[in-house]
């Protein structure tokens, strides 16, 4: 009965998760014992630095501004992919154009895009946005065109037969579906987005934890560079579980079939 | 010449890939009445439908329909599967100028009339059987009050009695509001409890292979009065002639 079994598994999904993590920290202390402080700072020393950036007021200025590059840029990705993304995934010629475009788009390494972004738009914060949202756009658009190309075609006839106006054809037929295409793309998208951000605020010294990263390999501290990484890696993983995970169980309530109201 | 509110088809011809499947189709169904199409599979009843319908603009011949709220029943029952059985029947409505509240409270009410219960409302099509999704597809059509049914294959998957109750209420509606009704069928019991005209397409393309009337009032046909219809109609010619392909292939 593999079925059981799994279940049971599943039941302790949060022991082995809390398992993995461990295993993980374990090997980080002991490469610290084996290579040193210098190499591997311990985790203990890690967190010491975290809570220095934290009392000099580096932190949270950090902080807000990577959150905005990354965000900023991920939201016009989002917007721009999915409504690009849709109109290709309905209409061949425009799908026949823009799909080259994104597979270029795709092609060009992020850390090309941050140079650019910089020569175009110089130290001002938009650098960063724009190299978030074109790099993560294309990650978008080609979940969107997915999406839109594989709705059902008896439910698009069932709607045109009702005389279903526009907006409740998109929001009731098109966008259920869409965004089970749409979403495991934006978790993706947005992982990308923290790192790319990053990346930019590294190179353009605008602030940010990119920046703070730069100021650490200056100082050769590399306590305060792997509290950096904790820093950025604890954000992606709160945005994650406050915006997407949320999302996600909204729209896949139907796919459990608990009772939700819907109309 | 057209009566008012005649639907009227005339010279239709439709072709799939270059596979003629409707060939010369000629009909008129007067308001209020009720017509079967019947025939044997891949004679093209669901396209002619369709055309009948306006989902499909025929490659050629013309149709006038003068109707404002088409619904139909299709062959799938084609509910959306991220909406309860009510907030399907209510996508119906969506079309209509009617408040949330009111689209919700229709669709319920429609649903207990199809023998759907407050449980079931809350339901998600995965979580229906067949027989239920159906009914689901039967109320959302039923539920914008049409003036023109199109129901295809609509009663095939219910079992005898549910599917006796179904053609009830859609009779009993075509009564009261003197809606028009055109249904597709291959059953002839279906056709000849519900339908005051029936019409026969029949062959590759289809064609009209023959019209027939019943002329005895709906709701005074008893079973002895189906029966015995039945197997006047199965007798004649013409109606063996048009099953006879599906019988020996």
């Amino acid at each position: 009965m593999p079925r059981i079994s799994w279940r049971r598994l599943a039941g302790g999904e949060r022991r082995w998760a809390v398992l993995g993590l461990g295993a993980v920290i374990a090997l980080w202390e002991i490469g610290h014992r084996v290579y040193g402080d210098f190499v591997l700072p311990s985790p203990l020393a890690t967190i010491a630095a975290l809570g220095r950036l934290g009392a000099s007021g580096d932190l949270w200025p950090a902080v807000v501004t990577t959150a905005r590059d990354a965000l900023s840029g991920f939201l016009a990705a989002t917007l721009a992919g999915s409504l690009l993304g849709g109109l290709a995934g309905r209409s061949t010629p425009i799908r026949a154009m823009l799909q080259p475009i994104a597979t270029l788009l795709i092609g060009v390494p992020a850390i090309a895009w941050v140079v650019l972004s910089l020569l175009w738009f110089g130290g001002s914060g938009l650098a960063a946005t724009f190299s978030v949202a074109i790099a993560v756009g294309p990650v978008v658009f080609a979940a969107a065109v997915q999406g839109t190309r594989t709705v059902d075609g008896g439910l698009r006839t069932m709607a045109r037969a009702f005389r279903v106006p526009f907006g409740a054809m998109i929001v009731d037929v098109y966008l259920p579906h869409v965004l089970s295409y749409l979403l495991p793309a934006l978790g993706t998208a947005l992982a990308m987005s923290w790192k790319v951000a990053v990346m930019a605020e590294l190179l353009s010294g605008t602030g940010g934890i990119g920046d703070g990263l730069a100021a650490a390999r200056a100082e050769v501290d590399t306590a305060k560079t792997m509290a950096w990484v904790v820093v950025v890696v604890a954000l992606l993983l709160i945005v994650e579980r406050l915006v997407i995970e949320p999302v996600r169980r909204y729209f896949e309530t139907w796919r459990h079939g608990l009772p939700g109201e819907a109309a | 010449m057209s009566e008012e509110g005649t639907l009227v088809a005339s010279g239709v011809t439709h072709s799939f890939a270059g596979t003629k499947v409707l060939d010369g189709i000629d009909l008129r169904v007067s308001r209020g009445s009720v017509v079967a199409i019947l025939g044997p599979s891949g004679s093209g009843k669901t396209t002619l439908l369709h055309i009948l319908g306006g989902l499909l603009t025929p490659d050629a011949g013309r149709v006038d329909r003068p109707f404002e709220r088409p619904a139909f029943v299709f062959q799938e029952p084609l509910l959306l599967p991220w909406r309860t059985a009510r907030g399907n029947v209510a996508f119906g409505l969506a079309g209509l100028r009617l408040a949330r509240s009111e689209r919700l409270s229709r669709a319920r009410t429609m649903l207990v009339k199809v023998g759907l219960g407050q449980d079931d409302a809350v339901l998600y099509p995965h979580q229906l059987s067949g027989g239920m999704k159906k009914r689901v597809a039967l109320a959302r059509a039923l539920a914008i009050e049409p003036d023109v049914l199109l129901l295809d294959e609509a009663f095939s998957a219910l079992d005898v009695g549910l599917s006796r109750e179904m053609q009830q209420l859609v009779r009993l509606d075509a009564q009261e509001r003197g809606v028009t009704v055109v249904l597709v069928t291959h059953d002839l019991s279906e056709a000849v409890r519900l339908a005051d005209r029936v019409i026969v397409l029949a062959g590759r393309p289809g064609r009209i292979a023959t019209r027939l009337s019943i002329d005895r009032p709906a709701r005074l046909r008893d079973d002895a009065f189906v029966e015995a219809e039945i197997r006047r109609i199965a007798a004649l010619e013409a109606i063996r002639d048009a099953f006879r392909p599906t019988l020996s292939g």
